[in-house]
């Protein structure tokens, strides 16, 4: 049985040896390169655009602007599609605009025989701009008089939801009302392969889009829409990917490439800097007001939350960001009425797209700050506070209304409690925490996920399974591996259900979309939840194809032979060993009279969407005068359901949490207010955490079996992002007293909030 | 254009090259693409190389650079269709994510070993601060750093070929 082995990833050697290719390593030949004009005011109207000195560049093959594009609006945003068209995504692109709504904005492109060309060209173009108004805070941007960034207005969109009581009589009931209004920054994924595409054409009809993407189904619908052509027209392949953590489920670059291909009839790549990845898609920023009461128990009554969400120039995602945030977070502490409202804006920004955690980071930062109050005001240990609230299973998720059937989150807490020496350390910290210099603190905070985008989108997933010549199974699917181990994942699944060693499985990591089963791709922490029924429906019919032909040769009923360890065996006596799986293989494929290919393809859409849970442990040592904090110790517990394979899993966890420590404690982007101008879009000024700032990371595992995922398994992918910031919050309170309603806390940022604790009295 | 002599991966190599072309540029159009461009300008560590066994940022190395130097990169590193000692502790250790930072972080691990070894160092005494530091060019965005602080571990521990006895196993 292949699941929860400690399978070794199926793409480590050709990683380690650099032989998987990732998108810039397959361009054809002759490639064309195109560079950006990018628009060099935060907010204005393009009124000249002087490209002669541009085109006059030897090498320069053509410059389009924004005059020359299609004039169809379309959303990028990288959701399925909806056939409700109330619930289509926001259409504001243009493929260039004159419209320059941040600053970098992409209103002409210039395309030369090298990059370098590329680029000087594009420096060369003169534009003159109508300056408007700009607009960087979400508040300003909401006034009435405030000039519309778009011409619907600057708020995309305002909606909530309230459920499981009355929300204000429950307040008012409350023992202890606590309450906050908390602060997140605008953070960027930081991918290590940046922003690359490129595209070709091989007849008169079809563009080929070869692009570092986490959705190529979506991608080639998107592509077909902004030129607007039939969406079959358009094939997007997806080679190994480095990384995307939500920048790239966005359409990106594939429409531009494509237009440049199919305009010049020549290969065209587009290789963003760094400088300009980091201003293409970020984490929006959001500030959260919220209301919590509770009983003198603990028992949580009610939560108010009303949240504005910074989206930047465009929507991309953040139509659904705020309210995905949410609507995860009812399930965490499902006794309680929870009543939501978010407002999500457009400014002068980058445009904020879809992150890791997806809304969710910043609403259950939120959630446990207001739990934290709570501890304080009642006198409470925070962790008890938690588990007091935490739900059980089969409480209803207020919400869905629907049950929730596996509950790990009260065992996360009680493992943890135990594991990371909760009580223990708490209490050796506290003598720390009146000396002048050194502190100690610890923290503690939980949240919910899902996994899956059901019932607010479709969750339809697809794999095939081809028996080779060999007796190996070759398995495709739509769901796209970007390094989180999706293929790794698939191939224990199908190896478990065909009892074939995994060293069977050949998995076609490429997504080509004229050939891969459709599936969405890689968000919403969703791949292993609802690809598992689709590998496992796939392989059940693979196995009983196998066991057919393995009938016609032996004579026997199908039900009278089985397929164990890679051979055909009768049921009754496993040991009657027929025949190999090979030796099975070579006479469907090649005897005269009887068998074929054997394959078996599934199609399967999931409606189900079960919740996942889990808790962080810090201990964290702040250095009082350089107002510096250090995470020293920090613990996850997950219960993601059966764990399918140990080592991805840990490794997602691990992951997860070090890009949670840059968000509280290192990451943000700088914009200056006036210009728009992002200050530090480069991997130096912008401080993703290196080898130096993580300490070791711990992982424990609560199992739970979920019956509605195919192998009892759960979301992992962006929730170990989830809980860490406020863990860490908590702990800077707990070992200085002093309380921040934001992140990141920089030096530069609780240096106020110390001195003005009397902390930094008689330091120097 | 400018003529030059080096090794790659232990092969000799006569190449005419734009003079204002960097390292990065050159191995990648030699078909060397695990030297990966993360940002161009030496923050990030993708495209580490070793120049005469020494790390260094491929794409702040002028290519000119290179004449009569000894250039690795990962390609190079497998040997009779084995994975270096390096190359399989990654794979072990479950290092790997998406790969992109890997082929740099493995040359920057080979020439750590390798400096660690030349200085008599005891794996013992190299604490995971002394890893933590040497590796702190090479920026990950996946694995939060624990499981490759395993595998230099791990490679550290392997035995030192250079002091392998191969007389005494000789038929």
């Amino acid at each position: 049985m292949s699941i929860g082995q400690p399978v070794t990833r199926l793409d480590a050697e050709a990683k380690v040896t650099g032989r998987a290719r990732y998108t810039e390593d397959l361009l054809p030949a002759g490639v064309l390169s195109a560079v950006y004009i990018r628009g060099s005011v935060a907010h204005g109207r393009v009124l000249d655009m002087d490209l002669s000195a541009a085109l006059a560049l030897p090498g320069v093959e053509a410059v389009f602007t924004h005059a020359d594009v299609p004039r169809l609006l379309y959303a990028p945003a990288g959701h399925p599609f909806s056939l409700d068209p109330d619930h289509a995504d926001v259409a504001d692109r243009l493929l260039l605009t004159g419209h320059v709504r941040f600053h970098g904005d992409e209103i002409g492109v210039v395309v030369a025989r090298d990059e370098l060309t590329a680029q000087r060209a594009a420096s060369l173009v003169a534009v003159s701009y109508e300056e408007l108004p700009v607009l960087t805070d979400p508040r300003e941007a909401m006034a009435e008089e405030a000039f519309a960034i778009h011409p619907g207005g600057n708020i995309v969109k305002q909606d909530g939801f309230s459920v499981g009581g009355d929300v204000d009589a429950l307040l008012a009931q409350a023992d202890v009302v606590v309450e906050g209004e908390y602060q997140t920054p605008v953070t960027q994924h930081c991918h290590m392969e940046p922003v690359v595409a490129h595209a070709y054409m091989e007849d008169m009809e079809r563009i080929t889009v070869v692009t570092s993407t986490q959705i190529p189904h979506i991608c080639r619908r998107v592509v077909g829409q902004a030129l607007g052509l039939d969406w079959s027209r358009v094939r997007i392949v997806k080679p190994y990917v480095g990384g995307g953590f939500g920048a790239k489920q966005d359409v990106l670059l594939e429409p531009m490439v494509a237009f440049l291909a199919w305009k010049l009839g020549r290969p065209v790549r587009m290789a963003l800097t760094r400088e300009e990845s980091m201003i293409t898609r970020t984490r929006h920023a959001m500030r959260i007001r919220g209301r919590a009461g509770f009983a003198r128990d603990g028992r949580l009554l009610a939560m108010n939350m009303d949240a504005v969400s910074n989206t930047g120039a465009y929507a991309s995602h953040g139509h659904s960001v705020v309210s995905a945030g949410g609507g995860k977070l009812c399930s965490m502490y499902p006794h309680a009425a929870v009543r939501f409202h978010a407002a999500t804006v457009y400014t002068n920004l980058p445009i904020a797209g879809a992150m890791r955690g997806y809304g969710s980071p910043q609403i259950i930062f939120a959630c446990e700050c207001l739990l934290d109050e709570a501890a304080k005001a009642l006198d409470m240990d925070p962790l008890d506070l938690r588990r007091i609230n935490a739900g059980r299973p089969g409480d209803v998720n207020p919400r869905s209304g629907k049950p929730i059937e596996t509950h790990g989150l009260a065992d996360c807490l009680r493992l943890g409690r135990e594991r990371f020496g909760w009580d223990e350390r708490r209490a050796a910290a506290q003598i720390t925490q009146a000396a002048p210099e050194i502190r100690r603190g610890v923290g503690v905070a939980c949240f919910s996920f899902n996994s899956g985008v059901y019932p607010v989108g479709v969750e339809i997933s697809g794999i095939r399974l081809t028996l080779n010549q060999d007796g190996c199974v070759t398995l495709q699917a739509g769901a796209t591996e970007i390094g989180q181990g999706a293929d790794t994942v698939f191939a224990q699944m199908a190896a478990a259900v065909l009892d074939l060693p995994v060293t069977s499985l050949r998995v076609v990591s490429t997504q080509d979309t004229d050939v891969t089963p459709f599936d969405p791709g890689a968000f919403a922490s969703r791949q292993t939840y609802v690809v598992g029924p689709a590998v496992k429906a796939a392989s059940l019919e693979l196995r009983a194809r196998i066991l057919n032909h393995a009938a016609l040769m032996t004579g026997y009923p199908a039900s009278a032979l089985d397929l164990k360890a890679g051979s055909l065996v009768a049921t009754r006596q496993p040991a009657r060993v027929f025949m190999s799986l090979k030796e099975l293989a070579l006479d469907a494929y090649y005897h005269k009279n009887r068998g074929g290919q054997l394959t078996a393809e599934r199609s399967v859409k999931t409606r189900s969407n079960a919740p996942s849970f889990g808790c962080t442990f810090v201990e964290v040592e702040v250095d009082i005068p350089l107002c510096r904090v250090r995470v020293t110790d920090m613990l996850n517990v997950h219960d993601c359901g059966v764990v399918i394979n140990p080592i991805t899993a840990k490794g997602q966890a691990q992951g997860g949490m070090a890009m949670a420590i840059g968000w509280a404690l290192y990451e943000e982007l700088l914009v200056d207010p006036r210009s728009g101008r992002v200050r530090n879009n480069n991997l130096l000024d912008y401080k993703m955490p290196t080898f130096l700032d993580l300490p070791d990371l711990d992982v424990a595992f609560v199992q739970t079996a979920e019956p509605s995922g195919g192998f009892g398994n759960k979301s992992l992918g962006e929730p170990p992002l989830l809980s860490p910031a406020p863990a860490i919050r908590s702990a800077v309170w707990n070992a200085t007293g002093v309380k921040a309603d934001f992140i990141p806390l920089t030096p530069k940022a609780l240096f106020p909030l110390f001195r003005d604790a009397g902390l930094l009295e008689g330091a120097r | 254009m400018l003529t030059l002599s080096c090794t790659i991966n232990d092969r000799p190599h006569e190449l005419t090259i734009d003079p204002r072309s960097s390292l990065l540029d050159l191995l990648r159009n030699q078909g060397l693409t695990s030297v990966k461009q993360g940002c161009g300008v030496g923050e990030c560590g993708a495209c580490t190389v070793l120049v005469d066994d020494t790390a260094v940022n491929a794409c702040l190395y002028l290519a000119a650079w290179v004449h009569g130097k000894r250039i690795r990169t990962v390609e190079g590193e497998v040997r009779d269709g084995c994975l270096s000692p390096v190359q399989q502790a990654y794979v072990d250790a479950g290092a790997v994510q998406c790969g992109f930072c890997t082929p740099g972080l493995i040359m920057t691990t080979t020439a750590f070993v390798q400096s660690c070894r030349e200085q008599g160092r005891d794996p013992e005494d190299i604490t995971p601060e002394d890893i933590r530091r040497a590796h702190a060019g090479n920026l990950c965005r996946c694995t939060g750093y624990e499981t490759i602080v395993q595998a230099v571990r791990q490679a550290l521990e392997q035995p030192d070929p250079s002091k392998m006895d191969t007389e005494s196993t000789a038929p």
